[in-house]
């Protein structure tokens, strides 16, 4: 694996969790901890492995990326910004009135694929996405992002059914595995384990990576597809990563950072941002 | 000699011909194949079909989908499942993604009357035509299914369509005279009353106006194949001119085509006003005629209750 790309997605993804924290604090809401634990993979995804180009955000040929935890959006809409599909300083808008970055996607923001919000649809959507690329011969290819909480809700699993069915080795989903939902840990809410024999026994290529791994990511995302098999990547992440006060506590949600708790929070981005600088 | 040709059978007719020219039409089905009469579809374009299982949410998502590459994407199932099970991915897939879905609801109604009411979908229109975009439609006959078709062909618009599951009598002669969109079509014409009906209701409609005209009473019948956008124009100048509205569907009482008629009249010109359908029940079962002439929505019932309406009126 390249160094210079792992160290360059690790520093855009400290800037985007510093970005995307500004942004929950200016609005006084938002999904911080589910965010923070996915931000590693939006980042890997956007800034390596899709084909798309932020001037052309139509392209019939871009890559697909659906983000069916659309609580997340945040660090979605901070790397949108970022890669040009909008202006920066539109984030400073989020969440208020009659601002088209709403608390989920939203098509009317440039390169957002699919309203989502409700869980449990990505998936389907997906699917019908990778399916019509592979009836129209095209090299298209579809990206997933699931929470592990969402993986109860029963249409994920008619989805799944599908796709190894219809032989999608073109849709790639990925699990945000940090291990909490709104109510607690996902063991004691409802029992997910196995996930990865439940996925491979639905016929799935399953492959378990750490999350917080570019290197990890990187490589996980370059494998070749197993033919006719879709695959899926449970990346285990820590949900409130890098903040140290919100790691792995289900009360930051959507918990919403405090003014002391915010400064804080920025110094430690400040640091982090530091380290990833200086390893590059 | 009486027709045979049930309208879902015009619909998947009409789209097999269009599909064959026009490859981005798609057929995505849970299971439905028999019902829906798609075999002859499946056989000519596999690649334009696509075969989900039983899976309702599924099939709506994977339609959204497929739309979002510019698919013209028929959802075909039964309209009990299709209106319930996949309501959310209608609302948030569909209409809210903004995705073309075209969502064809076969045997509706009673059609499946003896299967007992979890076969029934008597409160699609109701929850169908809260969607904002979205198109509701009810053909009356196999001349007015084949114009619906091919007008969803030609028009990127989410749409929900119902149709029955046995041949009903043909009300028109030609598809080309039978549908002009969001425009009721005045089956009959009278100023004693109007009927206002939809789907394979039109047809019992037509039963009652000719049974009032044996007794002198000319009421109008309105098609309104179109229950969103609905036509106001034409239900405000019935209401002006005929002075009562009756309407008729094959759904429940609540929210239909009665229900958007009150909203118009009683908003803007208010007239006596009767509502004919399923009753607020779980529905008697029987045949698709047992479950309508239980509830009073066949031809001579609905004389009556017109008769009823216009001495209300004179009272
Ligand atoms: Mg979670």
């Amino acid at each position: 694996m390249n160094r210079d790309t792992v160290a360059f997605l690790r520093l855009k993804s400290a800037l985007v969790r510093k970005e995307l924290l500004g942004m929950i604090h200016h609005a006084k809401t938002g999904h911080t901890g589910g965010s923070l634990s996915s931000v590693d993979i939006l980042t890997v995804l956007y800034y390596h492995v899709l084909r798309i180009d932020p001037k052309h955000p139509k392209e019939p040929d871009r890559d697909r990326f659906v983000l069916s935890k659309g609580h997340s959006v945040e660090g979605l809409y901070t790397i949108l910004a970022d890669r040009g599909f909008f202006p920066k300083e539109e984030l400073a808008s989020f969440s208020s009135y009659g601002s088209r970055l709403i608390g989920h996607p939203s098509v009317k923001v440039p390169g957002v694929e699919l309203n989502t919000g409700a869980l449990g649809h990505g998936l389907s959507c997906s699917v019908g996405m990778a399916l019509a690329a592979k009836r129209d011969h095209s090299d298209v290819r579809v990206y997933c992002l699931m929470g592990d909480g969402e993986q109860a809700e029963g249409s994920v699993w008619e989805a799944a059914m599908a796709a190894a069915n219809f032989d999608l080795d073109n849709l790639t989903a990925i699990i945000d595995r940090n291990r909490l939902q709104i109510s607690g840990e996902t063991e004691r809410v409802m029992r997910l384990e196995s996930l990865e024999e439940k996925w491979s026994a639905f016929g799935w290529d399953t492959l378990i990576v750490d999350g917080h791994d570019m290197a990890a990511l990187l490589h996980a995302f370059a494998l070749d597809p197993k033919p006719h098999k879709p695959r899926m990547i449970i990346a285990q992440t820590v949900k409130g990563k890098g903040v140290s006060y919100m790691q792995d506590m289900a009360k930051w949600h959507h918990g919403v950072p405090s003014e002391e708790q915010y400064l804080q929070a920025m110094q430690e981005m400040d640091i982090l941002i530091k380290e990833v600088t200086i390893h590059e | 000699m009486s027709n045979t040709i049930p309208n879902r059978k015009a619909f998947t007719r009409t789209l097999t011909v269009l599909a064959q020219k026009d490859p981005s039409i798609f057929v995505v089905t849970s299971d439905a194949r028999g019902s829906v009469t798609l075999d002859e579809f499946a056989q000519l374009l596999p690649n334009q079909f696509v075969e989900v299982g039983i899976a309702e949410q599924n099939e709506v998502g994977i339609a959204a989908g497929m739309a979002t590459f510019g698919k013209k994407v028929f959802v075909c199932a039964p309209a009990c499942f299709l209106s319930t099970r996949s309501l959310e991915q209608v609302k948030v897939d569909v209409i809210y993604s903004g995705n073309p879905v075209r969502v064809i609801g076969i045997s509706g109604g009673v059609s499946y009357g003896a299967l007992g009411f979890s076969h029934q979908s008597l409160h699609d229109f109701a929850v169908m035509r809260t969607f904002p975009n979205m198109v509701v439609i009810a053909p009356s006959d196999r001349f007015q299914t084949e114009a619906v078709t091919r007008w969803l062909a030609e028009h990127d618009v989410p749409a929900y369509v119902r149709m029955g599951r046995s041949a009903v009598p043909d009300i028109y002669t030609t598809a080309d005279e039978s549908f002009r969109f969001g425009k009721a079509n005045m089956v009959r014409p009278g100023s004693d009353g109007t009927i206002i009906t939809t789907g394979e209701m039109v047809a019992h409609a037509v039963d009652a106006a000719m049974l009032l005209a044996g007794q002198g009473i000319q009421v109008r019948v309105l098609d309104m194949h179109t229950i969103k956008p609905i036509d106001r124009e034409a239900i405000l100048l019935a209401a002006k001119e005929t002075g009562v509205i009756l309407t008729l569907e094959e759904h429940s009482i609540f929210g239909g085509l009665g229900a958007a008629v009150a909203e118009i009249t009683g908003q803007d010109y208010p007239v006596p006003l009767d509502i004919v359908g399923i009753a607020d029940e779980i529905p008697v079962e029987g045949s698709a005629y047992d479950v309508l002439h239980h509830y009073g929505m066949t031809g001579p019932s609905v004389a009556q209750r017109m008769m009823k309406l216009l001495r209300k009126r004179h009272s």
